[in-house]
């Protein structure tokens, strides 16, 4: 195949020959070459195919706006789609392949899309699929949720691989004083002139190289330029892009570390997402050349007149042989000056008719002419061509290529993440960025300069702002007026001329034509946000970088008015896209959340813990001999409990500190129930209301001594009621001499409960004396040590409902506890208890956890009324009384068993009264278990109205998302022992 | 990102820290009327412009701290401590 390189241009290594595939064929391009060059340079015209249409598309730029080439890059677990070629540098082994093609971009099956144009206008799906007329078949979702699997699959893009992501990515932060986005000529006249002031900077540039758009001329060489930025100390970031910014000088930037290398280290992370905590941001983001709407502007081979230009310049490659730009600006003239002397045949049609320009006449000018039509399909065989002021035909041009400049769109998108919106400038036809309060300066052609040295000026100027707004320097400085042409742009956006059939697009990356944009303007979707959403212009991977402004103008056109007042879209970061994994960064598997284990956890575990997670925490689950299931074990384990003596790892209850002279005032404000009288060396369980009445958490308190106590919270609720105690006493009761510690990391606890659990602790404490059901008494609390010394507190607290201990030791000296602790149980056939057994044996007993104190529960509700002090005021006091919460139907704490004592049921089922199972029922059961002691299964829940209604009625337990339903019978919550014998023998 | 100077921690991201709530609210005594409450926690404002709302360092000092911080661009014009004689150490060490 002929190729489109050419001797002695480009700034490519031709020494080094990387070899790639395209669409499964093996082909060759140079170190230095992006995928797109590499495909330009083979002669590859068709790379894609469009969004709807499946009309075939080439490569329209040489940059991030790309909206025609993309494709995919890699296979199986790397397969990446929807890359812009533009953007993708070649490497050795390279495998890439054109997307939204069956089967494949030069014939695609789908491309019969085209010639159904019609149909497929702005809307056209929901209009259809919504209901197909004229009998309105299948109105209503159904017909949508059909057809839609199909629409998608037809109207896509690429397809991501669907398996796990094999790379790593990272997250890394970093502060400067300034930050400059962009290397073309005014970045780096700011990076020089603050790292020369003594600023700490570092420069960004999305491109592999520096320069910017010099980048596409013949004679600049950077290395220079590179080495004058090193000698300065400033960090230079290539292949980084500035793709957000936020508040307080906060810009996010996404590093592409490997995604150039053909075989990276697998220890290097593929992407590192920045975070960039700057003082001042400059923003020299370039500007972004614009196409121009006529019929069949789509064609491959139609790019803009810059992208040629990098491609000749920067690759070796001449993207045509005979060549016809068209434009309505002084911007083209050096490249068609450079591609005719490259050896091409050009010619320049030029929209305005009054303007001068030096050329030495190795072109055609042909002033006052447009394009209207593209002849060809898979490529250009020849362009209509006509006198700008009415357009009928009058002209054919053969030729390859057609090069488009419709003027030049400043890339404002970063500053238009702050909420900064573009102010319009008639004389550049573009928009323009507005000043901002914020530290943030924009220089270059993104400030609308068009002439290399106004960019130098302005980057110079720039930094110069940045130090006044620092307070470093108080200098005057002057911005260059915006433009820099000799001659006025004269606005061109569309070329009109209707030929049935032909489409004329305005943003390539959905397919939006002129028709679709005046077919949401008779629609009535005039708003640019409506606009948007309706034809779906400007969305997608370019977000309209070259087609948004000629939609723009298109609908400012049909409502006869300005640009400006038709508005502009806000942009939102990204500004170009990023993947999924960098935003995660190392967040992902195991590491997606911190994980937080007891100082136990591997005792646990050599002991035969299965575990399972509640909350951060891991805990133990149950303990299984041999081949026991998880329901064997928790019943023998709970069985255990309630016949000898078992030991549970409690160490994830919260534990906080409250010490100072007004501590007991303090807790009897916090907690429902009076603490004003508890006498040291006695622990009380108490509730916490929220200020709204409802129940916020429950543990215990033990008073320690005078002015010291130690207070447990539940496990999922201990980080909020640390903070809402911190809250209380700094900002509430600022008078409290009180304070909080969270010592929650310092305990190590373990329950032992059964009617051994005495006999196992007398034989583990110092002095078994201080055990004694006179010295430690139910709900007494002793500070005393375990043999070998190890100073613990024991109280005997019961959760399980039979005698208990809670035995807390320093958290070193947890395995130690354990050792001794599991020795002595053995002793008495005791067990080892996971969190399944103690749900069993706390259900069994009527204790409630979060799964009934839901946040919606009230003291009321919970069957704890007895625990709302009525002698005293405390948080929530008030409100808890308040209409709602009062209320005779409110749901209530109850038991459940299933009328037919062999029958199951789950946690979520719905109670319902017989012959009236719907809707939310008259209650929900929250915790089921087996009950070992019972020999059934039973259930804690709420009913409408409580046991007192309902304890002689049959109820029915719906539950649909099993498909089963179960006749119940409500029953009290204490379904064990219900007056405590056992807690306090 | 927002960024809080914290009296005692420096300038750190709002992601140290957790957003609290209205801080002008005088919340009444315990023993106040329903009536009150209600008002107290479930009448807000909703200020276009600089407010004053408390922000707990959650992941720093845990001190919880009264922002100004205006809702429509974020911009932070004070950050003192809640506790009243905490705010008067920190303006006497300024």
């Amino acid at each position: 195949m002929k190729t489109r390189r050419i001797d002695n241009y480009g700034k490519i290594n031709r020494d080094k020959i990387l070899s790639f595939r395209w669409d499964k064929k093996n082909y060759k391009g140079f170190e230095g070459d992006t995928l797109a060059s590499a495909l330009l340079a083979n002669n590859i015209g068709i790379v894609g195919r469009s969004f709807k249409y499946h009309r075939p598309r080439g490569i329209f730029s040489s940059g991030v706006e790309e909206s025609g080439a993309l494709v995919t890059i890699g296979s199986k677990d790397r397969r990446d789609p929807n890359v812009r070629a533009t953007t993708q540098e070649l490497y050795n082994g390279l495998e890439a392949s054109g997307q939204n093609a069956f089967p494949n971009v030069n014939f695609d099956l789908a491309g019969i899309n085209n010639y159904l144009g019609r149909f497929f206008a702005a809307g056209f799906y929901y209009k259809t699929f919504m209901g197909i007329p004229p009998l309105e078949w299948g109105k209503g979702t159904a017909i949508w949720m059909f057809f839609e699997k199909f629409i998608r699959k037809a109207a896509g893009m690429g397809s991501a691989s669907g398996l796990p992501d094999p790379d790593t990515y990272e997250h890394a932060h970093d502060f400067c004083d300034l930050i400059v986005v962009g290397s073309g000529p005014a970045g780096v006249a700011a990076a020089v002139e603050a790292a020369e002031k003594k600023l700490d900077v570092i420069l960004v540039e999305q491109d592999s190289l520096i320069g910017g758009n010099q980048l596409a001329e013949n004679d600049f060489d950077n290395s220079q330029i590179k080495n004058q930025l090193e000698n300065l100390g400033i960090k230079i970031m290539t292949r980084t892009t500035a793709f957000g910014l936020y508040d307080n000088c906060v810009v996010g930037l996404l590093e592409r570390v490997t995604d150039h290398i053909s075989a990276p280290n697998v220890n290097i992370p593929r992407q590192r997402f920045w975070t960039i905590r700057a003082k001042h941001i400059i923003v020299g983001a370039g500007a972004i050349e614009r196409h121009i709407a006529f019929n069949n502007n789509d064609i491959p081979g139609v790019m803009t007149v810059n992208a040629s230009k990098h491609y000749l310049n920067r690759y070796g490659v001449l993207t045509g042989k005979r060549i016809v730009i068209a434009t309505n600006n002084d911007s083209v003239y050096e490249t068609a000056h450079q591609l005719s002397e490259a050896g091409a045949n050009v010619t320049v049609l030029d929209s305005r008719t009054n303007f001068e320009i030096e050329t030495n006449k190795s072109f055609e000018i042909r002033k006052g002419y447009v394009p209207y039509n593209i002849n060809g399909s898979k490529k250009i065989d020849s362009l209509d061509i006509s006198k700008s002021e009415t357009i009928n035909k009058s002209e054919t041009i053969n030729c390859d290529q057609v090069l488009l400049s419709g003027g030049w769109s400043p890339a404002v998108h970063l500053l238009s993440h702050r909420g900064v919106k573009p102010k319009w400038d008639y004389n550049n036809a573009c928009f323009l960025p507005s000043d901002t309060n914020e530290n943030i300066t924009m220089v270059g052609s993104s400030r609308g300069l068009w002439n290399k040295n106004d960019c130098i000026a302005s980057g110079i100027a720039g930094t110069t702002d940045a130090l006044n707004r620092l307070g470093i320097s108080k200098t005057n400085y002057f911005f260059p007026k915006p433009g820099g042409w000799k001659n006025p742009i004269q606005p061109l956006y569309e070329v009109k001329y209707k030929k049935s059939r032909s489409k004329s697009f305005v943003d390539y990356q959905h397919d939006v034509t002129t028709d679709d944009v005046r077919l949401a303007h008779r629609e009535g979707f005039i708003s640019v946000e409506h606009l948007k959403r309706y034809t779906t212009l400007g969305m997608a991977n370019d977000q309209g970088k070259m087609g948004n402004i000629i939609g723009l103008s298109l609908m400012a056109e049909l409502l006869n008015k300005e640009i400006p007042e038709v508005g502009t879209t806000v942009f939102r970061p990204p500004y170009t896209p990023i993947s999924i994994g960098a935003l995660s960064g190392r967040n992902v598997g195991k590491h997606f959340r911190p994980l937080r284990v007891t100082p136990m956890h591997q005792w646990n575990i050599d002991h035969g813990a299965k575990m399972i997670e509640v909350g951060l925490y891991q805990r133990p689950w149950y303990y299984p001999k041999e081949n026991e299931t998880l329901s064997d074990s928790y019943i023998r384990e709970a069985s255990t409990v309630r016949k000898t003596v078992g030991i549970c790892d409690v160490t994830s209850l919260g534990k906080i500190a409250i010490q100072g002279p007004d501590s007991t005032e303090f807790l009897n404000r916090i907690y429902s129930n009076g603490f004003s009288k508890l006498q040291v060396g006695k622990a009380r369980y108490g509730i916490m209301l929220r200020d709204d009445g409802i129940v916020m958490d429950d543990g215990t308190s033990w008073r320690l001594a005078e002015n010291e106590y130690f207070m447990t919270t539940s496990t999922g609720e201990a980080a909020k009621v640390m903070s809402w105690l911190e809250e209380l006493l700094q900002t509430r009761w600022t008078d409290l001499n009180v304070n909080v510690t969270s010592v929650s990391e310092q305990w190590a606890g373990v329950s032992v409960a059964g009617p051994k659990s005495r006999e196992v602790l007398n034989n583990c404490v110092d002095d078994s004396l201080v055990i004694t059901n006179n010295n430690l008494p139910f709900m007494g609390v002793t500070s005393t040590f375990l043999k070998g010394n190890i100073p613990c507190r024991i109280a005997r607290i019961s959760f399980s409902g039979e005698l208990a201990f809670e035995v807390y030791v320093k958290s070193d000296f947890a395995n130690t506890m354990m050792d001794l602790l599991w020795a002595n149980a053995k002793k008495y056939d005791g067990c080892l208890y996971g969190l399944e057994a103690l749900g069993a044996l706390r259900v069994e007993k009527g204790h409630v956890t979060a799964a009934e104190l839901d946040g919606r529960v009230t003291i009321d509700d919970a069957g704890l009324t007895k625990m709302a002090s009525t002698k005293k005021s405390y948080i929530g006091s008030a409100m808890r009384k308040r209409g709602v919460l009062k209320n005779n139907d409110r749901e209530i704490l109850v038991g459940f068993f299933p009328t037919n004592l062999k029958e199951t049921f789950n946690a979520g089922t719905i109670v319902c009264e017989k012959n009236n199972i719907k809707g939310q029922g008259i209650g929900r059961i929250t915790s089921v278990t087996y009950s070992p002691e019972l020999g059934h299964w039973i259930g804690l829940g709420f009913v409408k109205g409580g046991l007192d209604k309902w304890k002689d009625t049959n109820l029915v337990g719906a539950d649909p998302v099993r498909n089963k339903q179960m006749d119940l019978k409500v029953v009290s919550p204490h379904m064990i022992d219900p007056k405590g014998e056992r807690m306090y023998a | 990102m927002i960024r809080i100077n914290c009296p005692y921690c420096g300038e750190r991201d709002h992601s140290e820290f957790s957003y609290g709530g209205d801080a002008t609210i005088n919340y009444p005594s315990l023993d106040a009327s329903e009536k009150e409450w209600t008002e107290a926690i479930f009448f807000r404002k909703n200020i276009k412009g600089f407010q004053f709302e408390t922000w707990h360092h959650s992941n720093g000092c845990r001190m919880w701290l009264v922002v100004e911080r205006s809702t429509v661009t974020h911009e932070i014009k004070s950050v003192k401590p809640c506790h009243p004689d905490l705010q008067r150490v920190v303006e006497n060490n300024k």
